[in-house]
C-alpha cells in the first residue's frame, strides 16, 4: 500500500513539473538549471539521516559524511550561483 | 511519531516553496523572489530533519555541510559567466553522487526490505552511476580538459551494448537476492564506467542536450533514492528536476530537428562529410570602416550571437555598438537561436551579465516574421543557425532544423575567424548570398574597431 501511495506523490509531482516548467520563458533556462540544482540537493536531508544515525562502521560514516558535504555544494552553490545570475537581468531603464 | 508528523509537516510545507520557486522563475521580474522562497524551503526542510530525532551525532554532519557549504559559495562567486555550463555539469555531478552515497548507506545498514526496495536501489546507483562520470566528462568538455570533439573508436556500440546488457543481467540477480555484496559493488562500477563512454561520443555543440538530460538524470535518481528511503520530498523534488531536464531537452531536440536518441549515440558531426562544394563560390568581405558606413544609416539592427561569442568574450563589445547604435536613432535587438552556446540560456545570461537589457532579446519565432524589415543582421560567432540550407537543400545534414533568418535581412555582416565550417562539419551556403559580407578576424576587435570608427565619426 506505501507502494501505491509514493506512487501517486511521483505522479502528480511529474505533471506539477511539466506545468511549472513549461512556463520558463528560454530567457531564463540557465537561472532555471542551477535552480533545479539546488533544490535537486534536498537530497541532504537523505545524506542528513545516513551521516547522523547511530554510526555502524567507518565505511557509513565516509559514505554520509561525504553525502552531505555533496548536497550542501549543490545547494549552496546552486542558490548562489542563480540569485547571482537573476541579479544581471535588467529591464531597460 | 509526534516528530515524524511534525517532520513530513514541514516536508510539505518545502513542496510547496520549491513549486513556487520554479512558477516564479517564469517572469525575470518575479525570478529572483522564486529563489528566495524555494531556499527557504531548503532551509526548513534542513531544519525540520534535524529536529525530527531521526539524527544522533551532530559532529559528521557539522563537518560535511562546514566543506561542502563553503565550497559551494566559493565556486558560485568565483565562477565567471562563460564557466556557467560547466559548473551545472559539476553540480549534476555532485548531485547524482551524493544520492548514490545515501542509497549506498541505506543498503550497508538496513540492507534491502523488499522487491521494491530492491529494484529502485539498483535504478538509482545505475542512474546515479552513470550520471557522475558523465557529468565529470561533461563538464571536462566544456572546460576544455577533454577535446569537444567527438571521441570515437571501432566497436565503441558494441561495447556500450556489452556494458548496458551486464548492467541489466547483474540487476537481475541482484535483484533476484539483494544479499549480494559484490554484485552491488560491481554494478555501481559498471554504471560509473557506462557513463564515461555515454558522454565522450557526444560533440561540443551538442552538451546543451547533454547536460539537459544529466540534469533530468540527477532529478531522476534524487526520485529512486526517495523510494529507497521512503522520503516523500526527495520524490516530489526528483520528479520537479526529471521534469525539468526532460523539458528542457525536447526543446533543444527541437532546436536542433534531432531525436534525443540521435544526439546521444548519433555522434553528429563526425560521421558528416563535406557536401555541396561542387562549384567554388566566393564570399564577400567588408572593410570595418564600409561596415561602419552602413551600419551609421541602418535603422534596424539584429545581432545574432552564437558560442563563438562566448569564446571571444565579446559580449561587453557588443553592448558598447548597440548602445552608440541606439544613441544614432537604430533600434538593436539580439536573436538568440535555442541551442546557441553550450546550454540553454547560455547567450541570455551572457548578455545579461554585459548589461544588456532583456527586453532587447529576442526568441527566434519572434524575430523569425520581422527579419525581413531589418536593415542589418550581424552574425557573431554563430554559424550552422543560421544557414539557410535548413530550409529547402533536403541534402543537408541540417535540414529541417529551425534557424535564424538572417539572410533575409537587407544586409548581413558575418564576423567570423575564417571560413572554417561550423559544428555540423558544411559550409554555410548564407556566406555567398548577395546581401552577404564578411568581416573577418576575431570578433572581439572587429567591434571594437567598429565602436571606434562610431567615436571618431561623432568627434568630428
Amino acid at each position: 500500500m506505501e507502494l501505491i501511495y509514493l506512487l501517486f506523490i511521483l505522479a502528480l509531482s511529474v505533471f506539477l513539473g511539466f506545468a511549472l516548467i513549461s512556463r520558463v520563458p528560454p530567457l531564463l533556462h540557465t537561472p532555471l538549471m542551477s535552480e533545479a540544482n539546488a533544490i535537486c540537493g534536498i537530497i541532504i536531508i537523505g545524506a542528513l539521516i545516513a551521516a547522523g544515525a547511530e554510526a555502524n562502521s567507518p565505511l557509513t560514516i565516509i559514505l554520509g559524511t561525504s553525502a552531505v558535504a555533496l548536497a550542501a555544494f549543490n545547494v549552496v552553490g546552486g542558490y548562489l550561483v542563480t540569485e547571482r545570475m537573476l541579479k544581471m537581468f535588467k529591464k531597460k531603464s | 511519531m509526534n516528530n515524524e508528523f511534525f517532520m513530513n509537516f514541514v516536508y510539505i510545507i518545502s513542496s510547496v516553496l520549491f513549486a513556487f520557486g520554479l512558477k516564479f522563475l517564469g517572469s525575470p521580474v518575479s525570478a529572483r523572489r522564486g529563489n528566495m522562497l524555494s531556499s527557504l524551503g531548503m532551509f526548513l526542510a534542513v531544519l525540520a530533519t534535524l529536529c525530527s530525532g531521526h539524527i544522533i551525532s551532530f559532529q559528521w554532519i557539522l563537518i560535511g555541510i562546514i566543506i561542502g557549504a563553503s565550497l559551494g559559495a566559493l565556486v558560485a562567486f568565483k565562477a565567471a559567466m562563460t564557466q556557467m555550463p560547466q559548473m551545472i555539469a559539476l553540480l549534476h555531478g555532485c548531485g547524482a553522487l551524493a544520492s548514490v552515497f545515501v542509497g549506498w548507506t541505506a543498503y550497508q545498514v538496513h540492507g534491502v526490505r523488499d522487491l521494491t526496495n530492491a529494484i529502485t536501489l539498483f535504478l538509482s546507483i545505475v542512474i546515479g552511476g552513470l550520471t557522475v562520470t558523465g557529468s565529470g566528462i561533461a563538464w571536462g568538455k566544456l572546460s576544455e580538459k577533454i577535446t569537444g570533439k567527438p571521441i570515437l573508436f571501432t566497436g565503441q556500440k558494441w561495447l556500450n551494448g556489452a556494458i548496458m546488457t551486464a548492467i541489466l543481467i547483474l540487476g537481475i540477480m541482484f535483484i533476484i537476492n539483494p544479499a549480494r555484496y559484490d554484485l552491488f559493488l560491481i554494478i555501481l562500477g559498471l554504471s560509473l564506467f557506462f557513463g564515461i563512454f555515454m558522454v565522450i561520443p557526444i560533440g561540443g555543440a551538442d552538451m546543451p542536450v547533454v547536460i539537459s538530460v544529466l540534469n533530468s538524470y540527477s532529478g531522476v535518481v534524487a526520485c529512486t533514492t526517495g523510494f529507497v528511503i521512503h522520503n516523500t520530498l526527495l520524490i516530489v523534488v526528483g520528479s520537479l528536476v526529471g521534469a525539468n531536464g526532460m523539458i528542457l531537452s525536447i526543446i533543444m531536440c527541437k532546436a536542433m530537428n534531432r531525436s534525443i536518441a540521435n544526439v546521444l549515440f548519433g555522434a553528429f558531426g563526425s560521421v558528416v562529410k563535406k557536401t555541396g562544394t561542387d562549384e567554388k563560390k566566393e564570399a564577400k568581405s567588408i572593410s570595418v570602416e564600409d561596415a561602419f558606413l552602413i551600419l551609421e544609416n541602418a535603422k534596424s539592427v539584429v545581432i545574432i550571437p552564437g558560442y563563438g561569442m562566448a569564446v571571444a568574450q565579446a559580449q561587453h563589445a557588443v553592448r558598447e555598438l548597440s548602445e552608440l547604435l541606439e544613441g544614432n536613432g537604430c533600434d538593436v535587438k539580439y536573436a538568440i537561436h535555442p541551442v546557441a552556446g553550450r546550454m540553454p540560456g547560455h547567450m541570455n545570461v551572457l548578455l545579461a551579465e554585459a548589461n544588456i537589457p532583456y527586453d532587447q532579446l529576442m526568441e527566434m519565432d519572434a524575430i523569425n516574421p520581422l527579419m525581413e524589415t531589418v536593415d542589418v543582421a550581424i552574425v557573431i560567432g554563430a554559424n550552422d543557425v543560421v544557414n539557410p540550407a535548413s530550409r529547402h537543400d533536403k541534402s543537408s545534414p541540417i535540414y529541417g532544423m529551425p534557424i535564424i533568418n538572417a539572410d533575409k535581412a537587407k544586409s548581413v555582416f558575418v564576423l567570423k575567424r575564417s571560413m572554417a565550417t561550423g559544428f555540423a562539419g558544411i559550409e554555410n551556403e548564407l556566406f555567398y548570398y548577395d546581401n552577404c559580407r564578411m568581416i573577418f578576424g576575431d570578433a572581439k576587435q572587429t567591434l571594437q574597431a567598429l565602436v571606434a570608427e562610431f567615436k571618431s565619426s561623432q568627434h568630428r
